[in-house]
């Protein structure tokens, strides 16, 4: 799996209450937007790479988190070593390292409940725009829980295409994909209101 | 003991230029504990378990569930009626299993301490305790129904409807969840394929093409189902 799923804990960043976690991943972000000397987000890697040991992370889960990027930043890493020298080449590809492993360790340690309520928190000024900020909250619960569901419908649809052998059909992929997904939201949409959206 | 009472109910759904009836002209009044509800694909039994919990509003008629009617009280209803789907995929709507149990709890707003204490007990019953954080698509399709189980039950509704809960399980899991749901206090509605299911159900309907066949005991309503798809 390529993105990070809770993985429940008793450590201290796991009790850490999601919105400090939150607010902490922004700080980070903007620190490694404003700081400007090479060495620098070596060190917040650093703090970052402490608070996985501190979460009890094992060294594969912090991989797992950057094996989809490593095309990426090698590509990165490889222009900036022709054009900027390697200083530029630390700073660019670390910044990205510590951006990914941070967002990666806020999901690992707070549970979709946690981060709703945070998210509900913040939404709940736009409720007198209009918005509802319990159905957007919910909203994105059901986009990360789909995750799955869709990559398990596109491996269906994967096998049953190489099982008529359509292997390098789009088409026979797409159209089928597509239907059920569509059959998948229509049912999760009768099981929310089963299940008391409206109350 | 809530008592549905479906009066003279039709229903249909567009189908090309015009609409094909998936209901017609059904009346029963339903109050026992136990009650089956079997007949061929495409008879119109989804539909009108649908109708049981405000799913689906009919095109005419009135469906009521202990005095409330599904299509002016349907959250009224809602809270009464649990319903379990054939495809718990369909149902489970958040990432963990702990958290998909408390989603209809946190719904209603509850204080944390009771929507854990009632979710931990949920967890415990149906043998999800050892899961209960983690991510509910890694479950097996037998901890996936029970999870789809333990996410209405932990609501207490007084009446469950079950469509087709067994359909996707093998027969070990089918035999779990049979002895679940004869275990359980409320009043059941089971829709099913699997007719050894009934034994022991007070009542069973049969539909066919939209029309309610036979209202019977288990026996003498699987015999005449048996004797429409011959």
């Amino acid at each position: 799996m390529s993105f990070a799923t809770y993985v429940p804990g008793t450590t201290l960043v796991h009790r850490l209450p999601a919105g400090l976690k939150l607010t902490l991943l922004a700080a980070t972000g903007i620190a490694l937007a404003v700081l400007d000397r090479w060495w620098e987000p070596v060190v917040l890697l650093g703090v970052v790479l402490a608070c996985y040991l501190a979460a009890r992370s094992p060294v594969r889960t912090v991989l797992a988190q950057l094996r989809p990027l490593l095309w990426v930043l090698a590509a990165i890493g490889a222009f900036h070593a022709v054009t900027s020298g390697w200083q530029e080449v630390v700073d660019v590809v670390v910044t990205l390292i510590t951006l990914v492993l941070a967002a990666g360790l806020v999901s690992l340690t707070t549970s979709m409940t946690e981060l709703t309520d945070v998210l509900l928190w913040l939404l709940h000024p736009l409720h007198r725009f209009g918005v509802a900020p319990d159905r957007t909250a919910l909203l994105i619960s059901l986009s990360v829980r789909s995750v799955p569901v869709i990559a398990a419908l596109a491996q269906e649809v994967r096998d049953a295409q190489r099982a008529r052998g359509l292997a390098s059909s789009p088409r026979a992929f797409a159209v089928p994909l597509l239907v059920r997904s569509l059959r998948h939201a229509e049912a999760l949409g009768d099981a929310l209101v089963a299940r008391g959206l409206d109350d | 003991m809530p008592l549905i009472d479906v009066i003279c109910v039709s229903h249909s759904y567009p189908s090309g230029n015009g609409r094909r009836p998936v209901l017609s002209d059904v009346s029963v009044a339903l109050s026992e504990q136990r009650i089956g509800i079997i007949g061929a694909n495409g008879s119109g039994k989804s539909t009108f378990a649908r109708l049981l919990n405000g799913l689906v509003l009919p095109d005419s008629g009135q469906v009521q569930v202990d005095g409330h009617d599904t299509r002016h009280d349907g959250r009224a209803v809602r809270r009464l009626v649990g319903f379990c789907f054939t495809d718990p995929d369909a149902q489970i709507v958040m990432p963990t299993v702990r958290e998909d149990v408390g989603f209809g709890l946190r719904r209603r707003g509850l204080a944390p301490v009771e929507i854990a204490a009632r979710v931990d007990r949920a967890l415990a019953r149906f043998g999800l305790a050892d899961c209960a954080d983690h991510p509910s698509h890694l479950l097996s399709g037998g901890q996936k129904q029970l999870l789809a189980l333990a996410a209405v039950l932990v609501t207490e509704p007084a009446l469950l409807i079950m469509d087709e809960p067994t359909t996707l399980l093998d027969l070990r899991n089918a035999e779990v969840v049979g002895r679940i749901v004869a275990d359980l206090p409320q009043q059941v509605i089971l829709l099913t394929h699997h007719l050894n299911l009934l034994d022991g159900f007070d009542r069973v309907l049969v539909f066919d093409e939209g029309r309610l066949a036979c209202d019977d005991v288990p026996a003498l309503a699987s015999e005449h189902y048996r004797q429409l798809v011959r």
